[in-house]
């Protein structure tokens, strides 16, 4: 590390270079203008709805456009609460994602498991399959389940979404959690297994509380995919008060159909179907960018 | 297997003692085997019910003349028909151009951009977690509801597009965003990038940080500038992460239907109907579930190929993408 720049007859180039190098952190001007466009160009879409969604009916439709509400009204926030449709909406979302997230771990726990710690037959095959589930498009078994589920009336159950839900969340599940599982030293496991646990009680006794962040941020993953779900969720479900969030906000119509295109209560809806995730996203950005990296630059 | 075949000779002239051993080792690694299968059990079976075997049902259906349309209409047998009425459907041909335009130009503008943002924001600066924070803004977002926020956004009368782009004076008409093809198919492109391209660069950052820093110091011993340095160092360094990264984007954007559904719907026309959305209406506006289920299989076969071009470059077969 010693500066090479003090190396005799290193090439000025070179020594310029390693200076260049040494003045991290780099605080300049320009730098701070290109991070705060690069934040700005990240939230601003969000933003914008959120002030539009606090302006009132008289203020929404000004043109020009006024930036910020003035004032502030909750109107719009009243008028979907007031909605059953809306009410019910974030209830079944909030059914299906989590019915599906503790599902998917609970199986995706098992099989990581077992690919992290234990040599078994065919276990390439199922990564495989693991691998081909994640790129898997959906609208390939669609038309089949679509028919079986109507055969079966299971149409506008729950277990219609959440069926699929945790088959397209496993790949995630499975990846995260065996990355962590492998990361776990095997010791541990090893002196339970001395003391007189069974393979399956050190697992449940061992490795399950010690993989809790992992089995956190793993749900945390899941649970976001499984409540943005769109395709199924419009699919299977055709009951008004069956309906997921992603799906009622697609068609929403609003409280009062014949008046203007109602924007202000669909930006309401967006901020409060998105709240949660925003919210996961600002107290849990360090788990959430180690779960989604590790796996995929770690190849 | 590997220990088994090292051990047997072991028995042999090694004695009673490491022959208990051996086979209790043995034993072991059945037991081993067993229970590794047993825990994966749940997940096959749950991947084989609800993706495999209706795969299957649909590349069966692919084969037959299916309408939904009247209760116990009869569902001929037409062999390959679907696949050749395929070749011949301009929708469909429409489709692919232009699930292949918006793929296209959305994942190498997000590439491009994410690439930048990544190599800028690659050191440690106060507000790193505002940043990282915001990053993930976008990414979280539900899709349908980002479509939602762009349709306003892109609003003839009230988007705050054409407000700024008056104000700036760069245009004196509104622009009818939604409404002109040639335009349309732009407007949800950007919002497509605008959507992913933070994600990617939080992928190609975690890429570069993986680097060793004494590669650039070696370069700058050369004499290498930093721009010599980025091309001979830092992307072939940065290769497989890149992969990865198209391989996933490039799958998500041929699958794309939330956007294209709440944002266009296709419109205007068919200009921005994306393959999975005609093949969507063909199962569930058309009610024909013969030629949709051959539409789909087209779909699978696509991203198969491409998945499969892929993982040939990157090398590794069956561990993918992971570990």
């Amino acid at each position: 590390m010693t500066a090479p720049a003090e190396t005799a007859g290193a090439p000025t180039t070179a020594a310029a270079y390693a200076r260049r190098e040494q003045a991290k952190p780099y605080e300049g001007v320009g730098f701070y203008a290109f991070v705060v466009g690069f934040v700005v160009f990240c939230l601003a879409p969000f933003v914008w709805t959120f002030l539009t969604s606090l302006k009132g009916p008289t203020t929404i439709y000004d043109v020009p456009i006024r930036y910020l509400p003035s004032p502030p009204d909750l109107v719009n926030y009243r008028d979907i609460f007031a909605l059953e449709r809306f009410r019910w909406a974030l209830l079944n979302s909030t059914i299906v994602a989590s019915s599906a997230t503790a599902i998917s771990l609970v199986i995706g726990s098992l099989c990581a498991y077992a690919i992290a710690r234990l040599n078994f037959p065919f276990k390439n095959l199922l990564l495989a399959l693991v691998l081909a589930i994640a790129m898997f498009p959906g609208i390939a078994i669609i038309g089949p389940l679509f028919r079986e589920f109507n055969a079966w009336g299971l149409t506008n159950n729950y277990l219609a979404l959440i069926l699929p839900n945790v088959t397209f969340t496993l790949p995630i599940c499975i990846w995260t959690l065996t990355a962590f599982f492998s990361d776990l030293p095997s010791e541990l496991e090893d002196s339970a297994r001395v003391d007189g646990c069974t393979r399956m009680q050190a697992f449940y006794k061992i490795m399950v509380p010690l993989a809790a962040p992992g089995v956190f941020t793993a749900a945390i993953l899941l649970f976001i995919q499984a409540w943005n779900e769109f395709l199924f969720a419009r699919t299977f479900m055709s009951q008004p008060n069956r309906l997921t969030a992603t799906v009622a906000i697609a068609q929403f119509e609003g409280a009062d159909i014949s008046a203007q295109y109602p924007w202000g209560q669909i930006t309401a809806a967006s901020i409060v179907i998105t709240l949660p995730l925003v919210v996961l996203v600002l107290l849990f950005q360090r788990r959430i960018i180690s779960g989604l990296t590790a796996g995929a630059v770690k190849g | 297997m590997a220990t088994t075949t090292i051990e047997r000779p072991s028995r042999r002239w090694l004695g009673a003692g490491l022959l208990g051993a051996w086979s209790r080792r043995g034993a072991q690694e059945r037991a081993d085997a067993r229970l590794g299968l047993l825990l994966a059990t749940p997940a096959i079976v749950t991947i084989l019910l609800i993706a495999i075997i209706p795969l299957a049902q649909t590349i069966q259906d692919s084969l037959f003349q299916i309408s939904l349309r009247f209760e116990n209409a009869p569902r001929p047998f037409v062999g390959l028909g679907n696949y050749l009425s395929a070749l011949s459907d301009d929708s469909w041909f429409n489709a692919l151009r232009v699930t292949g335009v918006v793929a296209g130009a959305s994942v190498a503008a997000e590439l491009v951009l994410g690439m930048i943002i990544a190599l800028l924001i690659n050191r440690s600066f106060r507000g790193r977690g505002i940043v990282r924070a915001s990053v993930l803004v976008p990414w979280a977002l539900t899709t349908v509801v980002s479509a939602k926020m762009w349709a306003w956004i892109y609003d003839g009368r009230y988007g705050i597009v054409n407000d700024l782009l008056l104000r700036a004076g760069v245009i004196d008409q509104p622009i009818i965003f939604l409404v002109r093809p040639e335009v349309t198919i732009w407007a949800m492109v950007a919002a497509e990038i605008w959507k992913t391209t933070p994600f990617m660069a939080l992928l190609l950052l975690a890429g570069l940080q993986l680097i060793p820093h004494e590669l650039y110091e070696a370069a700058a011993l050369d004499g290498a500038s930093r721009w010599q340095a980025f091309w001979r160092v830092t992307l072939p360094m940065l290769k497989p992460t890149i992969l990865v990264a198209l391989l996933f984007r490039t799958i998500d954007a041929v699958r794309m239907f939330d956007l294209p559904r709440v944002l266009t719907n296709g419109g205007p026309g068919k200009s921005t109907e994306t393959v999975v959305l005609y093949t969507y209406n063909t199962f569930f506006t058309a009610l024909n579930f013969g030629y949709g289920s051959t539409l789909a299989v087209m779909i699978f076969l696509i991203v198969t190929l491409i998945s499969f071009v892929f993982i040939k470059v990157l090398g590794t077969p069956t561990q993918g993408a992971r570990r």
